[in-house]
């Protein structure tokens, strides 16, 4: 099943792990500030990853996975503030969602609905979910003895603790390393899973859902599947966001957070896994920086993002460094080699 | 007896609110099949224009006019800057869009504040019975929503205009080789679908303010009115109004106004599972 790795891949690995070992150091000399602000790059990064295998492998537009976001994190929060006991809440917080998802997908994916009305009507799933929260002000309204607040968010959440070891918490250090494996694990599942058989059935509903449905698969079956497990994953992004920031808000569910996480996979590439992470690399990086050098409004960069995306390089960025890397390895290979360029570009063309 | 006059009044009123809010996208999303989720911020756009109205010294309905000239233009300009390269490509349509909304939400933000601010319309009120008035602007709402649905109906069931932009949307190819001008019917339609969303802008105004993000509230219930009504838009948008509207009015009513937007969400997704082309769906109709 595996086929040889092709040298532009060796090259993506080796670079990977050169990038695993930097991320991995970077607490031994950089302070606690940067290592926050790359966790939360990470948190949106898995975030992204739920969003973009759906849209590049699948072509479901999922534009609401932030309502999974908003209820990992809310399960998280409300369990964990209720009996303390955060590795549950974290089981929680990946589970729930995925019932939500399940029900959710149920309904839109049996029902038939594809492609951009797929897209609007996540996307309203999320609005409708936000202004819900939003309107748990009342502090009467609580689950267990945690009051919603609602549009407050809820706040001073307990700290994340060792799972065999409940009196120990995990630090900023710490939680920065979970969230970094997290992302490299939830990146390794997906990737698996693209080289299993279901995901050959996942990329063939892409490609011809009818094809693949006259092959005797159900796509709605593998699409519904999909569905719930990148609402597990959204779900684990939001409870690493509320161990992160310990706190929660409606804010997590707003169209604007789900606009970002679209633009995030959007500016790095939805062909690939490594895009929406590289893409959430650069977008949050560049709105912090934005934020902190007094821009003011995030809002007008993001939509200009967005637009010139769209208008300019709809492929994403990722891609387009491949394809540069590509020519220069077929230049270098001309060189060495000069027979072999055109097998090399005849068979360069994946994407 | 007033109780249930009431009761029917915030039943209708609610309908009509639907219908006032959905009726712009009815015209871009339901006939030119343009994903325009700017939408809820072209009817921002419309409460900015209606207060700009207001600090001029316009009496309100020259603002409400001011505010469906100055949408519809701001529209026409989008199109033929944002809109035009993008037809065809649903997805990309979809996305330019949201990025023309962060991008308004922003820019009204920068320049004019996030703060709340009223317009304030001078109406006075009815009396029904003893216990109960109502507001006669709300009556105007009604009857201004009623009132651009079936105008836009007549437009293009009955007019040239109507006949042609309905050509043009159904076969371009077709209807250019025929010497029609395919350009300035995409640009028109997409204009006079945004002026009925500047004129729900002003109409909403007096009622929730402005807000620079008010239009995330509105573009939810647009889409899920217009997409639901399936593929008479017109006719769609009247009976998902209908539907939305009442399930909207009488939980509000009997709950509260979130419980409402919360039950039509849910009513629509399980109308789309069962319907999944819309309540005026053709397919399977015996041609």
């Amino acid at each position: 099943m595996t086929s040889k790795l092709s040298t532009i891949e060796i090259a993506t690995l080796i670079l990977l792990a050169l990038a695993s070992v930097a991320i991995l150091a970077v607490p031994q000399f950089a302070g606690l500030s940067l290592q926050l602000d790359l966790s939360i790059i990470f948190v949106y990064a898995i975030l992204a990853l739920s969003m973009g295998f759906m849209w590049g492998q699948v072509g479901m537009m999922s534009f609401g996975q932030t309502v999974f976001f908003g209820i990992g994190g809310y399960s998280y929060a409300i369990f964990a503030l209720n009996t303390g006991d955060t590795t549950t809440a974290m089981l929680l917080a990946v589970l729930l969602p995925m019932i939500v998802a399940a029900l959710l997908g149920y309904f839109i994916i049996y029902g038939g609905i594809n492609d951009i009305y797929f897209a609007v009507i996540t996307m309203v799933a999320t609005i409708a979910l936000e202004k819900a929260v939003r309107a748990t002000s009342d502090p009467r309204i609580k689950i267990g003895d945690v009051k919603l607040q609602g549009q407050n968010g809820i706040s001073a959440l307990p700290d994340l603790k060792v799972p065999w070891n409940p009196s120990e918490t995990l630090f900023v250090t710490e939680v920065y390393y979970l969230i970094f494996i997290a992302m490299l694990l939830v990146t390794a599942g997906y990737s698996l899973l693209l080289r299993a058989r279901i995901g050959r059935v996942l990329v063939g509903i892409r490609e011809n859902e009818q094809r693949v449905a006259l092959l005797g698969y159900d796509p709605r079956r593998y699409k519904l599947l999909i569905f719930i497990i990148s609402g597990g994953v959204a779900g684990l992004a939001g409870g690493l966001y509320a161990v992160w920031g310990n706190f929660v808000a409606p804010e997590m569910m707003n169209l604007n957070s789900s606009a970002s996480v679209v633009i995030n996979v959007l500016v790095g590439g939805k062909a690939s896994l490594l895009g929406p992470l590289v893409g959430t690399g650069i977008v949050q990086s560049l709105t912090s920086w934005l934020g902190s050098a007094g821009v003011g409004q995030v809002n007008l960069v993001l939509g200009l993002i967005l637009i010139a995306a769209v208008q300019i390089f709809p492929q994403g960025v990722v891609p387009m460094i491949s394809a540069i890397c590509k020519w220069c390895l077929g230049h270098l290979a001309s060189v060495a080699q000069p027979s072999r360029r055109t097998s090399t570009s005849m068979t360069g063309e994946k994407q | 007896m007033y109780d249930a006059i009431i009761f029917l009044y915030q039943v209708v009123f609610s309908i009509s609110l639907f219908i006032l809010i959905s009726t712009g996208l009815a015209v871009i999303f339901g006939m030119m099949k343009v994903i325009n989720l700017a939408q809820g911020e072209f009817i921002m756009l419309g409460a900015y224009f209606a207060l700009l109205g207001e600090v001029m010294g316009l009496p309100f309905i020259l603002s409400a006019l001011l505010a469906m000239i100055g949408v519809g233009l701001f529209g026409v300009l989008v199109e033929r800057l944002l809109i035009r390269f993008l037809y065809g490509r649903l997805t990309d349509t979809l996305l330019a869009t949201w990025g023309l909304s962060l991008l308004m939400i922003g820019a009204v933000t920068t320049f004019l504040g996030p703060q709340v601010a009223g317009v304030s319309v001078e109406t006075g009120r009815i009396a029904v019975g003893e216990l109960y008035s109502v507001s006669v602007y709300n009556l105007y709402i009604i009857l201004v929503a009623f009132a651009a649905l079936a105008s836009c109906w007549a437009l293009w069931r009955y007019t040239r205009f109507g006949m042609i932009a309905r050509a043009v949307m159904a076969n371009p190819g077709m209807t250019s080789a025929l010497g029609v001008d395919c350009h300035k019917y995409y640009m028109l339609t997409f204009g006079i679908g945004s002026a009925l969303s500047g004129l729900a802008g002003a109409m909403l105004a007096p009622i929730v303010g402005t807000q620079p993000t008010m239009g995330g509230l509105y573009v939810a219930q647009a889409f899920v009115s217009v997409i639901t009504g399936g593929e008479l838009p017109f006719l769609g948008t009247l009976l998902a109004g209908g539907l939305f509207g009442t399930t909207n009015g009488v939980l509000s009513y009997a709950y509260s106004q979130v419980i409402g937007e919360i039950g039509v969400f849910l009513i629509a997704i399980v109308l789309l599972r069962f319907l999944p082309h819309g309540m005026t769906s053709q397919k399977g109709r015996a041609q």
